[in-house]
């Protein structure tokens, strides 16, 4: 019996399988080696210390990524990915609650990528304003989370009470929906580019609304902004002491939202999933590849794009809402046109349509904003006060214009990702499973190891591309 | 007979046009002052001042139009390089605001390099504001054809939003581009345009009584200089377009492009020259808009962009003469928002809002009229 096992044992890792477990392992192992390294008080004075921190994080939720990718079975999968996630993550993040502050808001855009997704990815509608549906859900709590509310309707009953932010978690579900629904209605006629610019004109009008919407009535506080929001209950926290868990408050919201984040992430993750296999992602997968022939299909076109319009902007208000009560404060400068193309920007990085390709894509350019680009900005002022000089040229760093500070070229990286990538990788790091199906079934098995390289190719292969005929009066 | 024919070609190319936008100008003006006046006299009441509301409108009606009227031009000029891209590869260039963009900074650049004293003479400082203009034109011009070029030539067989999420990123990387050159040379990323006395002053043109009181008009000397400058650069356009062998080739490739190469029009060339064209207006825009507001930053390209992407669509994409009329009918419209909107709903929405006004014209004119206002069928192109 037990030789028996042993023998399967021994057999399963000759097939190999095992060893692939065990070089997870290892490459966690590692990266937790290296981020406890990296926790020590004294390096964190030193110069190198934001950058290499950073990409140690990196690193470590890279190991999500590996475990998706290893060829082992689904539990152990599950097991590791969760132990992760769960258990040293928060151990990591209790020593250090940046690193929960930097995955709380991974999570937050990587579940706004995902309603983004489903918008630009499945149903192929660019949204360029998506970030007014997360404006929706920050200020629907912002304003009745706090004294905002007495001062807009004359009365002394706000701020709700902190259990209220449950329901309104489900309020902002649905009023961006349907925000999303009256957005769309108008505007869904239209295909492709018009549609773009119509939300990114919407997206501009809240904005400014929300600017400006302190007169007549005090609804928004204008540009100041909304202070203090409403933070959800700590119910646990008798809980915890009852276990001998002492936590000071920061630390404890920092860890109740990471959790409150990845809570919706993976109802998000399995909504997109479910959505997309269902028949309602199948009906958008077809009005995005040829809305003619879908609508002769009988797909009711207007019917899809609204539930996509809908499902992707409810993602983004209960995201929003979540922001709100994380930041303690919201103002309008957090709903730019900017955070629209940094969500879009992300999907694309990722796969357009692509459900793992939208997480590593808001990990990755989120990673790069709060800490690789914020990183280097730190290394360059301590060099600069240390009064390095560079070498070949000799230039001291000291004379540095203070303007070039790499913070603060958020947009330069973004403008760089977008071209790059549709140039050179309009399908994405990851690219949607379908697409690669689609090649694989036309390909033949055989030279399914060629498909990374090939969709590019065969894109170029394509003859220009020529205008359908059309009948148009002739003009002059 | 041969003169007879180039003489009629000026006529048709030239003097039409101009007709079109005293048309255009007058008709946009006539229809919009005459709804805010009665709006005002439907609503009237005593606003600030010991007027009524009606008595307030007519003593500003006239320098809102004008100033109205500046900014209208100004999109036009914009509205013209989105039109002309759009109708030549229906394709929405949206770096096209920070082309503007450029042209505004290297037109701040020439004018601070020439150091025109403030008291010069006033053909020097002209002479200095043309060179700017020059320069922001070939400067903002190449770069749009090098954009072409580097961007979007490469995803000509793409589907429809690759070529657009490229040219979201060249928006994006050309502001901070501008930001990181002009912070590494100046260790500012604004600038400002000189000012110049002769330019500020205010040139009475007419003056009326009304309610016993004089009212004057009047007009900015650098405002009569913008509107000179965009007419002439409006009607060289239409010159070129509808006058030249290049405007017959940058109409053939707009109306259909496969046959147009096979009657030998090298597409890719009047391509590359119609984004030389538009964005040579757009930089010579970029360089009066400065001078008007003085001010420029990397990022005072996008709203006036989407602007002038608003009038291009209210005028019909893809037409030139639409697009001017879209941008004088927008900017009067902003102008007369801007003005009234505070005064007729009591303080409660003030200038602020101007800017919805031009979205909400664009949603508007999406829904009910997408082919614009003098538009081909091209709405369901888009």
């Amino acid at each position: 019996m037990i030789s028996a096992k042993a023998k399967a044992w021994i057999e399963r890792v000759q097939n190999g399988r095992s060893l692939y477990l065990v070089g997870v392992l290892i490459y966690i192992l590692a990266a937790l080696l290296l981020m406890n390294w990296l926790n020590q008080p004294g390096l964190r004075d030193a110069v190198w210390y934001p950058l290499v921190s950073a990409l140690a994080f990196a690193a470590f939720l890279g190991s999500l990524l590996l475990i998706y990718y290893a060829p082992l079975a689904g539990v152990v999968k599950g097991i590791l990915g969760l132990s992760i996630l769960l258990v040293l993550l928060p151990f990591l993040g209790i020593r250090n609650t940046f690193l929960l502050e930097v995955a709380t808001q991974v999570g937050i855009f990587a579940a706004m990528a995902l309603g983004l997704n489903i918008v630009v990815g499945f149903a192929g509608l660019l949204d360029l304003g998506y970030v007014a549906f997360y404006a929706v859900g920050a200020y629907l709590w912002a304003i009745f989370g706090s004294p905002q509310a007495n001062i807009a309707f004359g009365t002394d009953r706000f701020p709700l009470e902190p259990e209220w932010f449950f329901l309104f978690l489900f309020l902002a579900v649905g009023v961006a929906a349907l925000t999303g629904i009256l957005l769309g209605l108008p505007v869904l006629r239209l295909r492709g580019d018009y549609l773009a610019i119509v939300t990114l004109a919407f997206g501009e009008v809240i904005r400014v609304i929300v600017n400006n919407l302190d007169k007549p009535i005090n609804l928004t506080n204008g540009p100041q902004g909304i202070r203090p929001v409403q933070r959800p209950p700590l119910f646990f926290k008798p809980w915890l002491s009852a276990l001998g868990i002492q936590l000071d408050d920061p630390t404890l919201y920092a860890l109740y939202f990471y959790f409150l984040v990845l809570l919706v992430i993976g109802f998000a993750i399995w909504l997109a999933r479910r959505l997309e296999n269902s028949w309602v992602g199948r009906a958008w997968t077809a009005i995005r590849e040829d809305e003619l022939a879908a609508q002769a299909m009988g797909i009711p076109l207007v019917r899809m794009k609204l539930a996509a319009f809908a499902t992707g902007a409810s993602f983004a208000g209960a995201m929003g809402m979540i922001f709100a009560a994380k930041q303690y404060f919201i103002n309008p400068e957090s709903f730019t046109f900017m955070e629209s193309i940094g969500v879009l920007v992300m999907v694309i990085v990722g796969g357009m349509g692509s459900i793992p390709g939208a997480i590593v894509g808001a990990t990755v350019v989120t990673i790069l904003n709060l800490q690789i680009l914020k990183g280097l900005s730190l290394m360059l002022n301590k060099l600069r006060q240390a009064g390095v000089v560079i070498p070949v040229i000799d230039f001291p760093l000291s004379q540095w214009p203070t303007q070039l500070e790499p913070a603060k070229y958020e947009r330069l990286v973004f403008g760089i990702l977008l071209i790059l990538m549709m140039i050179l990788r309009p399908q994405g790091l990851i690219p949607e499973r379908r697409h690669r199906m689609e090649l694989a079934e036309a390909l033949g098995r055989e030279e399914a190891a060629e498909l990374e390289r090939l969709p590019v190719e065969a894109e170029k292969e394509l003859p220009p591309v020529i205008p359908a005929p059309e009948v148009k009066p002739a003009r002059d | 007979m041969r003169r007879a024919i180039s003489q009629s070609v000026l006529y048709r190319a030239m003097i039409v046009p101009l007709i079109q936008l005293v048309v255009f100008v007058a008709i946009s003006l006539a229809v919009i002052g005459s709804t805010v006046l009665i709006l005002a006299a439907l609503f009237n009441r005593p606003v600030a001042g010991g007027m009524t509301l009606l008595q307030f409108v007519i003593r500003t009606l006239p320098q809102v139009a004008i100033d109205g009227l500046v900014i209208g031009f100004l999109y036009a000029m914009i509205a013209l390089g989105y039109t002309m891209v759009y109708g030549v590869l229906q394709f929405i260039n949206f770096a096209h605001s920070e082309i503007f963009m450029v042209g505004a900074f290297i037109g701040v650049e020439i004018m601070l390099a020439l150091a025109i004293p403030s008291t010069a003479p006033l053909m020097l400082i002209m002479a200095g504001i043309l060179l700017a203009v020059a320069a922001g034109m070939m400067g903002s011009g190449l770069l749009a054809v090098a954009i072409e070029r580097i961007a979007y030539r490469p995803l000509r067989g793409a589907p429809r939003l690759v070529p657009l999420i490229s040219a979201i990123g060249v928006s994006f990387f050309l502001q901070d581009a501008v930001r990181a050159i002009e912070g590494l040379l100046n260790n500012a990323f604004y600038r400002n345009y000189p000012s110049f006395p002769v330019l500020n002053q205010q040139i009475p043109l007419a003056t009326f009584t009304f309610a016993g009181q004089p009212v004057q008009m009047q007009i900015q000397a650098k405002v009569i200089f913008i509107i000179i400058a965009s007419l002439v650069m409006l009607t060289g356009l239409n010159f070129v377009v509808n006058a030249t062998r290049l405007g017959r080739a940058i109409r053939a490739v707009a109306q259909d492009r496969p046959t147009a190469a096979l009657m030998g029009v090298n597409v890719d060339r009047i391509i590359m020259l119609t984004f030389l064209i538009g964005g040579a207006l757009g930089g010579a825009t970029g360089v009066l808009f400065g001078i008007r507001v003085g001010r420029i930053d990397p990022y005072v390209g996008f709203i006036p962009g989407i602007k002038a992407f608003t009038a291009a669509v209210l005028g019909g994409i893809g037409n030139i003469t639409g697009a001017m009329l879209g941008g004088i009918v927008l900017g009067v419209l902003e102008g007369f928002a801007g003005a009234y909107l505070s005064q007729f709903t009591g303080g409660a929405f003030g200038a602020e809002y101007k800017d919805i006004f031009a979205f909400l014209i664009l949603i508007l004119i999406l829904m009910f009229r997408p082919t614009g206002l003098l538009g081909e069928m091209v709405g369901q192109k888009a």
